[in-house]
């Protein structure tokens, strides 16, 4: 009888790491092809069996992709958008999350219960409004235009209204009777406090954005002015590169900049999707 | 005379006893100031907006015209719009649904594991396909899944199956594009399940295995229950992120076969931005917020009898 349910045991671990192990191989399967094939020479690229370890590796394809189409151009256009949206956001964010947690100003619980309102609301739903502002501006066609209608967040707010919460308030309240006034206050004890959230922040926000392929598709007409994804999408359709290795090289440069960033900082990733969960 | 050399004091006493409060309001109106401006402009104010605009019939270029619900009318006897709003829902429904499932049992099994660095590696590798945009992987899945080409119909012909037209037949694309999403987004749910399942007391756990409860019923019994509200979180953000499917099918299939993968964001971008209906792309637009606000009220109120809160 022990030695039965012992045996069951076994079996059932054992067949849950296998579980597990099947489970990481379709994970990450994809990705090695899209790595290994990049690899290979134009001519086979698309040939099989896939060579899923290069044993000699040919990196002509990526100098191809820079001849084929100005991925350069695209790189600088999503570092520019992606940056001055994780740079802006950070400071509209944590200047209101910080007021919405540790100031008192009449409308407080009003304003925030519609930020939180407009949480809910998908930007799908919103994009022709949001388009039109964006004409009225004058940024139509400018990557401009996916910086500043994305500069607000009523999520980001709340993730560093939440943030905010959680510190002390006689530290605050010390400082401001040694005469130091609420802005010094704010970015000399409580902002610098705020590091792990900002970074929870940045990251997120870098993630999303320089993945996002909706609002450039719909905002940007001039190949000049598009990001990556966008970029790429084009790259492999009536561009045409004539071999799907070159087209992959450039899939792998875009994905590279978030596998770094995410090698460093995995726990701010880990943060960015359970900081949700709270609410 | 005497009035006003009554009130000058009290004036006076009342800025003395509320200075800060004062300060303080405007300190915070200044602080709030940007986010309000840009939340305004860019999300509260586009979502009056788009219902008004959905009573109007505008082209952009001409003065828009008031049409009142013609365009709701359009839209309920439009028998594309409407599939696109059923093949939205059986995909978003499908992707959700496995979302939960796989990611719950892959967090179940990892939190088995005892070493740390196991953990650590299968939490990557779960990971890291959230790391690519939706643009690249739709490129890159669009080759494996290649019906004459793609390594996973290679594979499966040493296995001696025939080629699968995995984007080729209306039924194949809608399920391998929902194989995709979930393949992509099963990190998201296996995070938040792992990191769930990992505050789970201890003292639960014994307690469980001293009354006799194995490992299956400890799940089901224990460990289910306790997380619920994770999962119900969860449930809610991958719906609302499932209903707006849009990148996967736009550039792997442009919706087709036919239009097999037609979603209502589809719908809308032709709509609105190839045919230039702005007044019908947003009553498309607000349908769909009402499906997605109906949809999660719908959960929470399963919730209250499936989710147990502490």
């Amino acid at each position: 009888m022990i030695n039965s349910t012992g045996t069951l045991a076994r079996i059932g671990r054992i067949t849950g790491v296998l579980i597990l192990v099947l489970a990481a191989m379709v994970a990450l399967g994809p990705l090695l092809w899209t790595v290994t094939t990049s690899l290979r020479t134009p001519a086979e690229a698309f040939g099989n069996p896939p060579q899923w370890i290069p044993l000699h590796p040919d990196f002509s394809n990526y100098s191809a992709v820079f001849d084929k189409i100005p991925i350069g151009r695209f790189f600088f256009n999503s570092v520019i958008v992606t940056g001055l949206i994780v740079v802006g956001q950070t400071i509209t964010c944590t200047l209101s999350g910080y007021a919405f947690a540790m100031v008192s100003f009449p409308g407080r619980s009003v304003i925030f219960g519609i930020f939180l309102a407009t949480m809910m609301v998908p930007l799908q739903t919103i994009i022709i409004p949001v388009f039109v502002i964006i004409r009225y501006l004058g940024l139509s066609d400018s990557p401009l235009s996916l910086v500043v209608s994305a500069l607000g967040s009523a999520f980001g707010t709340f993730l560093m209204r939440q943030y905010f919460m959680q510190m002390p308030r006689e530290l605050g309240e010390a400082a401001r009777i040694d005469g130091a006034g609420h802005f010094h206050t704010f970015l000399l004890i409580y902002a610098k406090m705020a590091g792990p959230a900002i970074a929870t922040l940045a990251i997120l926000n870098f993630s999303g954005f320089w993945a996002e392929f909706y609002r450039p598709l719909i905002f940007l007409q001039n190949q000049d002015n598009f990001t990556l994804p966008l970029g790429l999408v084009g790259l492999q359709g009536n561009l045409g590169t004539g071999s799907i290795s070159v087209v992959l090289a450039g899939v792998v440069l875009a994905i590279l900049p978030s596998v770094v960033l995410f090698i460093f900082a995995q726990r701010y990733f880990i943060a960015g999707i359970t900081a949700g969960a709270s609410r | 005379m005497s009035a006003v050399a009554a009130d000058v004091p009290k004036a006076v006493a009342q800025r003395r006893s509320h200075p800060t409060a004062h300060g303080e309001a405007r300190f915070g109106f200044a602080m709030i100031a940007l986010s309000v401006l840009f939340v305004a402009v860019f999300t509260a104010i586009p979502i009056i907006a788009s219902l008004g605009l959905s009573f109007f019939s505008w082209d952009v270029i001409s003065t828009p015209q008031y049409v009142g619900l013609k365009n709701y009318q359009q839209l309920f006897n439009d028998g594309p719009v409407l599939k696109s709003f059923g093949v939205t829902l059986g995909m978003a429904l499908a992707i959700v649904v496995l979302q939960l499932t796989v990611g719950l049992a892959l967090a179940v099994l990892v939190n088995q594991r005892k070493l740390v660095w196991v953990r650590t590696l299968f939490r990557t590798a779960f990971y890291l396909p959230l790391l690519a945009s939706t643009a690249a992987v739709s490129i890159f899945m669009g080759y494996l899944f290649d019906y004459k080409f793609g390594v996973v119909n290679y594979y499966l012909g040493l296995l001696g199956i025939p080629n699968v037209p995995w984007l080729t037949s209306g039924f194949g694309a809608a399920a391998t594009i929902v194989l995709i999403a979930v393949w992509q987004q099963l990190g998201f749910t296996f995070v938040l399940f792992v990191a769930s399942l990992m505050s789970v007391p201890t003292d639960v756990l014994e307690a469980a295995q001293i009354d006799g409860a194995g490992p299956l019923r400890t799940l089901f019994r224990v460990k289910i229950p306790l997380i619920s509200p994770t999962i119900l979180f969860a449930a809610v953000v991958a719906l609302i992120n499932a209903m707006q499917l849009f990148d996967q099918p736009y550039i792997m299939t442009k919706g087709g076969p036919g239009s097999a993968t037609t979603t209502v964001t589809i719908t809308m971008y032709q709509k609105g931005f190839q045919n230039l209906q702005f007044g019908y792309g947003s009553a498309i637009a607000i349908v769909l917020l009402a499906a997605i606000l109906i949809i999660t009220g719908l959960q929470f109120l399963a919730a209250r009898k499936l989710v147990f809160y502490q």
